[in-house]
């Protein structure tokens, strides 16, 4: 791919990010008008802020990267992103924005009164913010790697050190404005080549076969396989190959592999005939994850995908950098209206991944052999329009996905540092929080450096599900179950967060080996974490009767009127 | 090798963190180990389990707080069962014997009145009840009883009966505390109510001075100033609430500044940089409107009539969890040295209208890390910084924001 136009894409996204961040606040709030100067944010804008901020390197390169891999199955990750926001709007977004909160440890202390929950919220803040930087920072390595091949991890540090930087200097003054900004930059920027790449689908004569199992080479295709891979083949296969299959090494010989699995070194070009299906490949050497989990998916469709589906639907309500963008909200009422606006922004944003996810079966299946699926969105325009447009297309995509990364990151960043700042580094102040924010991007930065290699939605998939499993309760039940306790809520947060944490843990260590039963249910906790976290919440506050605020009746009362009574219950 | 490398980091996020807790919980007490002889040793325990039992009670006689103090307590007297009570039942009772609550609220009915400590024998059917004999000594707060502590014991002992005394009255002594703390909590709510009506009597004359002055040439324009006059001292008299949104204040600010500007006007000049962000944060009520006064008044003082123009600037900026709002003017400025002295308390505010009312309430409200940060020299102008925490529990504005 041709990176003289990418590279200055990218940085073209970075300069104006920063230069939005700093300075969209002076020019369009400067004035002597205090009624154009104290406007508070609309929803829409507020709402564009959020999509901006939520749609993810998962949402812009994962998705489309899954839907070429595993077929339509994977529609349900862009529903579920999505319909996450459905729960938010009917349960939380309105109480949570009365409760006068900016995090979530803010809703543990002013629901139960307590700074041992205020901590442990803190503690599954840092935990799934982190969970969360990592994929962006892989994505970012990815991105980067595959435009100009450079190292996987240079992408990474890039933006760790913009969005570090920014973060930490302050500039992201006129946050909203930027996040804003991001997310018509991100549509636009998978859009406007979606359309092109429709259209030359179109004049390819719209073949309709997209999403036939298994995928197929439409015509002759030279693959370099750049890890040890083993394939798998159900039947005989003629391929041509330069390098060293099951030990031999070949020059361009044209070989029959019997069905069976084969070892193909890295470095071998394997040419598939046109019409030759696409077979499964499993990456050899090394503990790597993104073939096992993918595989895990197959041998248990229904329950991984109930389990995707419990994750993303109920893990959107508790994404720190999310929560803290209703606080713009000015009030209840406006709060719900910026939901359903984001539902329609993020709705319309992932009509578009799993367009590509299926072009990319069509015109790129080689990519599930050499395991950078995510890159889809990345080498389609090349693909398929080529020439000076499809760099240009390329580039904007480029443009657009790193501003992905960006957005995400700097949101994150800012949501972890500010716990970091206030409940666990000793003392108070900016420069604190300096330190929080190099603290915040540090660990994440040092994870992917050293791990690589995981897929991107898998990732972001754990890290929803344990935000879903330690704040889903603690969020649903704090607003609408008055007998909520203390160390209830303690205690269904360790229970539910704590076991995700373990089985996420424990999966990325590649414990136990694919195929076991146990790996399902470890790779998609969701699905048995989440009841567990909300029965513990429920039965240890039954069980600590004494402990319930005295407060309570009070706190919900806020937490449920709407403003303009509030007046006549404080007086 | 990777992956594994990822789930160990992974991993270890929880581990870290409970090391970390184990680390504060365990970290006070051993420092008290291998101190002097055991004597000593002694010393330093009890005086320890002592200020262990103190904070809870600081925050006055409840259930809550006497559950949490008692066991401490009981350790203290050493005694097999130590209870707590009000005037009306028992807070809390740990040990053995648990049914004697009723019975003991029976026998303490005349040592709550008198006030005098008292030692009785208890009446039991279970043989083999531990608990025979009961030490009752009273918690008195300015000569009035509370309540009451009762050790409990097999047999009689004398000393127990000093000791119960002892510690009732070391109980009695943090009970005053909590309730000097009570009477300084409403002290300061008292004063932060007498603080927050006070508008300057002089910008009320000089308003109606100057919308006087234009009803007869301007009509419809005094009517307009009558109407700003009339939102601004709703809003600085309302009733409910100690608690506003920033947007709120700075609208009653641009009522303030429309006033101010009828008066002055072209002499006054004012920018506004508001980041939409903090608009929705909670704050003390009218704690910025003092400093824009004092802005003002500083700005347009010491320049002469005609020449003399001052520029306002405000800014309210997104800091993270926290909103920082600067209101900053090119005016006399002031010795720092007065200043000091001023919020100090030490010269009466003649000058600074309420600044040191501002910072006290900020102070009350969040705590001594939030004060006014007030940036001045004589003739430079004057920046005043304030900080505002997005969230502190307690502080809710009432009402909602002004529409649009």
């Amino acid at each position: 791919m041709n990176s003289s136009y990418a590279v200055p894409a990218v940085a073209l996204v970075v300069v104006a990010t920063v230069l939005v961040g700093a300075f969209g606040l002076r020019i369009s709030r400067t004035t002597s008008d205090f009624y154009v100067a104290s406007r508070t944010v609309g929803p829409r804008l507020n709402a564009a802020a959020i999509s901006g901020e939520y749609l993810s390197a998962a949402s812009f390169l994962g998705i489309a990267g899954l839907g070429l891999v595993q077929g339509p199955d994977m529609l349900w990750y862009p529903v579920g992103y999505t319909a996450g926001y459905l729960v938010l709007l009917l349960f939380v977004a309105a109480p949570l924005r009365r409760s006068g909160a900016y995090t979530l440890p803010d809703f543990a202390e002013a629901r139960l009164d307590s700074q041992a929950v205020r901590r442990l919220a803190g503690a599954f803040v840092v935990g799934v913010g982190w969970l969360y930087l990592l994929p962006q920072l892989q994505g970012a390595g990815l991105t980067l790697t595959v435009l100009t091949g450079a190292p996987d991890w240079l992408g990474g540090v890039i933006v760790a050190v913009v969005v570090t930087a920014t973060v930490a200097a302050g500039g992201m003054r006129s946050i909203t404005f930027v996040q804003a900004f991001q997310y018509w930059l991100k549509l636009t920027a998978l859009l406007v080549p979606a359309l092109f790449l429709v259209l030359a689908w179109q004049s390819d004569g719209a073949p309709r076969h997209a999403f036939d199992e298994p995928a197929s080479f439409r015509e002759q295709r030279v693959v370099r396989v750049g890890d040890s891979i083993d394939l798998k083949l159900d039947r005989p296969l003629t391929v041509t190959v330069s390098g060293t299959v099951d030990g031999r090494t070949h020059a361009g010989t044209r070989l029959e592999l019997p069905a069976g699995t084969h070892h193909v070194e890295r470095g071998t070009r394997l040419t598939f005939a046109a019409g030759a299906t696409v077979p499964k490949a499993e990456r050899s050497g090394g503990g790597d994850l993104s073939p096992t989990q993918a595989e895990s998916r197959e041998e248990r469709p229904l329950y991984a995908t109930y389990g995707l589906i419990l994750a993303t639907f109920l893990g959107t309500m508790g994404l720190p950098h999310v929560v803290v963008r209703f606080y713009t909200s000015p009030h209840g009422v406006a709060a719900r209206r910026t939901t359903v606006a984001v539902l329609g922004l993020v709705g319309a944003f992932y009509l578009l991944p799993p367009v590509y996810g299926a072009l990319g079966r069509l015109y790129a299946p080689e990519l599930t052999l050499t395991g950078d699926t995510d890159a889809a969105v990345l080498l389609l325009p090349d693909r398929l329009i080529g020439g000076v447009g499809g760099d240009l297309l390329g580039a904007l995509v480029a443009g657009g996905a790193f501003a992905a990364f960006l957005s995400t990151a700097s949101g994150l960043t800012m949501a972890v540092a500010g716990v970091l700042t206030q409940d666990v580094l000793p003392s108070r102040g900016v420069r604190h929080f300096r330190l929080g924010t190099v603290f915040a991007m540090a660990m994440p930065l040092a994870a992917s450096v050293l791990v690589g290699g995981l897929p991107v939605a898998d990732a972001v998939g754990l890290a929803f599900a344990v935000s879903a499993s330690s704040f889903c309760p603690l969020l649903v039940l704090g607003i609408w179950w008055r007998r909520l306790t203390p160390p209830g809520a303690a205690a269904g947060m360790l229970v539910g967060g704590g076991s995700a944490l373990l089985a996420v843990a424990a999966t990325m260590a590649g414990y136990p080996g694919e195929g076991a039963a146990l790996h399902a249910l470890l790779a998609w906790p969701a699905l048995w974490s989440v009841p567990l976290g909300f029965l513990t919440m429920v039965l240890v506050s039954l069980a600590t009767p004494g402990r319930v605020p005295p407060d309570t009746a009070a706190v919900l009362a806020r937490f449920h009127l709407p403003e303009e009574l509030r007046t006549e219950v404080t007086a | 090798m990777s992956g594994f490398l990822a789930g160990l980091c992974v991993a270890v996020l929880p581990v870290l963190a409970a090391g970390v807790w184990l680390g504060r919980r365990t970290a006070r007490p051993k420092s008290l180990g291998g101190l002097g002889t055991p004597v000593e040793h002694a010393t330093f325990e009890t005086l320890h389990t002592a200020s262990l039992a103190a904070p809870p009670l600081r925050a006055g006689l409840t259930e809550e707080t006497a559950r949490k103090s008692a066991r401490k307590l009981r350790s203290l007297l050493g005694t097999d069962a130590l209870c707590l009570t009000d005037r009306e039942q028992v807070l809390v009772w740990d040990g053995d014997g648990d049914h004697h609550r009723t019975e003991i609220m029976e026998r303490l009915a005349g040592a709550l009145d008198t006030g005098r400590g008292e030692a009785f024998r208890l009446t039991c059917e279970i043989l083999d009840c531990s608990v025979r004999w009961a030490v009752v000594a009273p918690l008195t707060v300015d000569e009035r009883v509370h309540g009451a502590l009762v050790a409990c014991a097999p047999r009689e002992s004398a000393v127990l009966v000093r000791a119960a005394g002892e510690v009732a009255r070391w109980v009695s002594v943090q009970l005053e505390l909590a309730d000097l703390d009570q009477s300084r909590t409403r002290l300061i709510e008292a004063e932060i109510r007498a603080l927050r009506a006070q508008i300057s009597p002089h910008f009320i004359f000089n308003s109606l001075a100057v919308i006087a002055s234009f009803v007869r040439t301007d009509p419809e324009r005094a009517r307009e100033l009558l109407l700003e006059f009339a939102d601004f001292t709703r809003y600085s008299f309302r009733r409910h609430g100690d608690f506003t949104t920033l947007a709120d204040e700075l609208h009653a600010i641009d009522h303030y500044l429309a006033l101010v500007r009828a008066r002055f006007g072209d002499r006054l000049s004012v920018t506004l940089q508001i980041a939409p962000e903090v608009l929705p944060a909670a704050l003390p009520f009218l704690c910025l409107q003092p400093l824009v006064e004092n802005a003002v008044k500083h700005g347009l003082e010491g320049k002469a009539v005609s020449s003399g123009k001052c520029h306002i600037q405000i800014t309210a900026q997104d800091a993270g969890a926290e909103a920082l709002v600067v209101i900053e003017d090119d005016g006399a400025g002031m010795d720092p040295g007065l200043l000091r002295r001023i919020l100090a308390r030490e010269v009466s505010p003649s000058g600074g209208i309420g600044l040191s009312n501002v910072d006290d309430r900020l102070r009350q409200v969040y705590g001594d890390d939030y004060g006014l940060v007030i940036e001045t020299a004589t003739g430079a102008g004057m920046k005043i910084t304030v900080r505002i925490p997005k969230y502190q529990p307690g502080v809710h504005s009432a009402g909602r924001l002004t529409r649009e």
